[in-house]
């Protein structure tokens, strides 16, 4: 009875945690995570990511050689995604300086090597925020840089693959405030397409979730790794733990 | 000095090794009473393997611990990046670093699991004082290894719970913040506060934690175990032999039986360290992989989950609490003085000891009353055996009543813990304010309740189903 009693308590306890963890602004649209282990699918991010992100953002922690392991050779990596950089194995750095950098954009780019991991928790995995973030750019006249975003409200960010996507126009309504008719606030209503891109809005999310699927790649390169041997660990400990239990029997049986 | 024994004619090369050996340190000596001749209960229970997987905790932290320093840079400017060097080009670096970082949350896990087990089967209680009393210290001691550890990654979460910690020091009146300017070392949580948070990290507090873990093993092994039905199974011994009936020898009986719980704990944390090291943002907070940034302060700033019953108690102190308190402290000291028989002399000094405490409660912030509370709220563990005037030890053999007490004891501990992660509010504030009300009447109110109730009869032997 006590038991039951303190097991509902528990389950209570979990429903008030999930019913806030699901809490956030806008809902993210899910990473294909499949891509991440699709090697074609993360050489192309790469490819995206070195063409459009590595001249504002670094990837400090990041080397280029460690590349190999997402299918490149030296040649490749050093043929097709190396423009500065000496050394195959030298960091992923640029030569923007952040303090002009700050005045050109008014925030410095942020390094991107770990970025998928920090960006978790909105309401997604982090690979869907910057999934999700890819994709809501949109163009608002009143910003700096002619550019606005759904998913980060005033982003100091330009949309780098417009050329891509085109350009989305997004529509608001205004609505008033269900507690306060005094007042009123924007709700998002959908995009509409300005001017088009070299691709349609569908083949637009395949770009996106590869230089995604990079991103969540760099920022973890072992993850794959560690899954992988995780099973066998697991697999090692059941048997070692079947058999602690066996020779602990063994142990005890004469034990009155 | 004892004597020089010698080895039986015709021993083995080993055996007169082993007779040299003992006649010179008391190897063979030290292995009978800690291992093969070390008589523990035979009925002990599942609760019963934290106690071990705390140490096996213990000793992956150290190891791993070791390793990582290798790579370690405890200088704010390179210490984010040597984390990640660590993460992505020391060899195995990741599966290090994972074990580190998952080790800290399971060590509390199983410390707090090992502590509960204390409390259901009042293993503090007599002749076992000192080894809870090691055992706090040692809590104390982990509370200080992890805060100081958390700093290290240089991350937001590491640069502003440091900085949100250090200033709760500064509420303490007059010293206050001489004492934070001395634990930082630096006006702002810097390059100096990393570097002696480094130092105590792998080097101060490690050694008093090691040498408690040792005062706590030797202690336990002097007065012997306890057991599920709290029976102390060194009154019942064979005539013979003088061993114990119920006791069984730790070797090999209590090493085998420890290996399933070992098995069993490594399934877990292993599922943790290959398919959920960041564990949902609990164990690994997704902010921390943003370096610190002094300008930036995070929106939310939320302690690591082991330490959230506990700041949730200091944030439940607002001033109105804080007059709560002292109207407690008021109805305490006059049902004192009426229902206390004490001597006229002792009522003047507990009225006058009770307006003292009201006109400090007043006189002082409520932060620094919330520093406090949080600090007493581990202190408060310390006098437990003599908290506890309930006449059995273990929860089988007190009153029913008392097991709900304790469930509650433990929701409530984890409601807190939920509050403590969560952002303030208003209903959040009022919830923990009750439930720190809950967790200190439990134990300050404990030399009433215990003794209330009907307590069943403690059996001679200890309960013993056999395999």
């Amino acid at each position: 009875m006590t038991k039951r009693f303190l097991l509902g308590l528990f389950l209570a306890l979990g429903l008030l945690c999930g019913a806030y963890a699901a809490g956030g602004g806008v809902t993210l649209d899910k990473f294909p995570a499949e891509r991440v282990t699709n090697l074609p699918a993360l050489q192309n991010g790469a490819r995206l990511f070195v063409n459009y992100c590595l001249n504002c953002h670094s990837a400090n922690y990041m080397r280029y050689n460690r590349m190999r392991d997402i299918g490149l050779s030296d040649e490749q990596i050093k043929n097709n995604l190396m423009f500065a950089a000496k050394k195959i194995g030298d960091p992923m750095t640029i030569t923007l300086d952040p303090v002009q950098a700050k005045d050109f954009f008014g925030a410095a780019p942020p390094d991107l090597t770990v970025v998928a991991r920090s960006r978790a928790g909105n309401g997604g995995s982090g690979a869907d925020y910057l999934y999700t973030y890819m994709r809501t750019f949109y163009r608002d006249d009143s910003t700096i840089t002619g550019w606005n975003n759904l998913t980060f409200p005033n982003a100091a960010m330009p949309h780098v693959l417009w050329e891509l996507q085109g350009q989305q126009r997004a529509v608001f309504s205004t609505e008033k405030d269900a507690h306060d008719p005094s007042k009123s606030h924007a709700v998002f209503k959908g995009f509409e397409v300005a001017t088009e891109g070299k691709l349609n809005s569908t083949e637009y999310s395949l770009p996106s979730a590869d230089l995604v699927a990079f991103m969540q790649w760099m920022s973890e390169p072992h993850q794959g790794q560690r899954v992988r041997l995780g099973v066998f660990v697991l697999l090692f400990l059941a048997v070692f733990t079947v058999i602690a239990w066996r020779l602990n029997a063994a142990y005890w049986k004469d034990v009155k | 000095m004892a004597e020089f024994k010698q080895a039986p004619a015709g021993a083995s090369a080993a055996e007169q090794a082993m007779t040299w050996v003992d006649n010179r340190f008391p190897a063979t000596k030290m292995y009978k009473e800690h291992m093969s001749e070390y008589y523990a209960p035979k009925a002990q229970n599942f609760w019963y393997f934290f106690g071990s997987l705390a140490l096996l905790v213990l000793v992956i932290q150290i190891v791993t611990g070791i390793f990582l320093v290798m790579h370690y840079k405890p200088d704010a400017a390179l210490a984010f990046a040597s984390v990640e060097y660590i993460m992505r080009d020391v060899p195995w670096g990741w599966l290090i670093r994972y074990m580190h970082s998952t080790g800290a949350s399971a060590f509390f896990i199983v410390v707090y699991l090992h502590m509960w087990r204390g409390l259901i089967y009042g293993s503090y209680q007599k002749p076992r004082e000192l080894i809870w009393i090691f055992g706090v210290a040692i809590f104390l001691c982990l509370m200080a290894e992890a805060f100081m550890g958390y700093l290290l990654p240089w991350g937001q979460m590491s640069f502003w719970g440091a900085q949100v910690i250090i200033n709760l020091f500064a509420a303490i009146p007059f010293i206050g913040p001489d004492l934070a300017l001395l634990i930082r070392g630096d006006y702002v949580v810097g390059d100096a506060t990393l570097n002696r948070f480094f130092a105590f990290h792998v080097i101060a507090v490690p050694l008093v934690l090691i040498g408690l873990v040792v005062a706590h093993i030797i202690a336990l092994h002097e007065v012997g175990s306890n057991n599920p039905d709290g029976v102390e199974i060194k009154e019942k011994k064979d005539p013979k032999t003088g061993i114990p009936l119920d006791g069984i020898p730790f070797h090999p009986y209590y090493t085998v039986h420890d290996l399933i719980g070992v098995g069993v704990f490594l399934m877990i944390f292993s599922a943790i360290v290959f398919f959920a090291p960041e564990m949902g943002g609990y164990f690994l907070e997704y902010n921390n992989f943003i370096p610190a940034d002094a300008l930036k302060t995070p929106a939310h700033i939320a302690p690591v989950w082991y330490f959230t019953p506990y700041y949730s108690m200091l944030r439940a102190v607002t001033d109105q609490m804080v007059n709560v308190f002292a109207v407690i402290v008021a109805l305490g000291a006059v049902l004192a003085v009426l229902k206390g028989g004490l001597a006229g002399k002792w009522k003047v000094a507990v009225l006058v000891a009770a307006l003292v405490v009201i006109a400090l409660l007043k006189t002082f912030d409520a932060k620094f009353w919330g520093v406090v509370v949080m600090g007493v709220a581990v202190m408060v563990l310390f006098p437990l055996p003599w908290l506890d005037r309930s006449p059995v030890k273990s929860i089988r053999y007190r009153p029913g009543w008392n097991k709900w007490l304790y469930g509650i004891f433990v929701v409530n501990f984890l409601v807190l813990g939920y509050l403590g992660i969560k952002p303030p509010s208003d209903i959040g504030t009022l919830v923990s304010q009750i439930g720190t009300l809950f967790y200190f009447g439990f134990f300050l109110l404990m030399p009433w309740w215990s003794r209330i109730g009907t307590f069943k009869p403690v059996p001679e032997r200890v309960t013993f189903h056999a395999h």
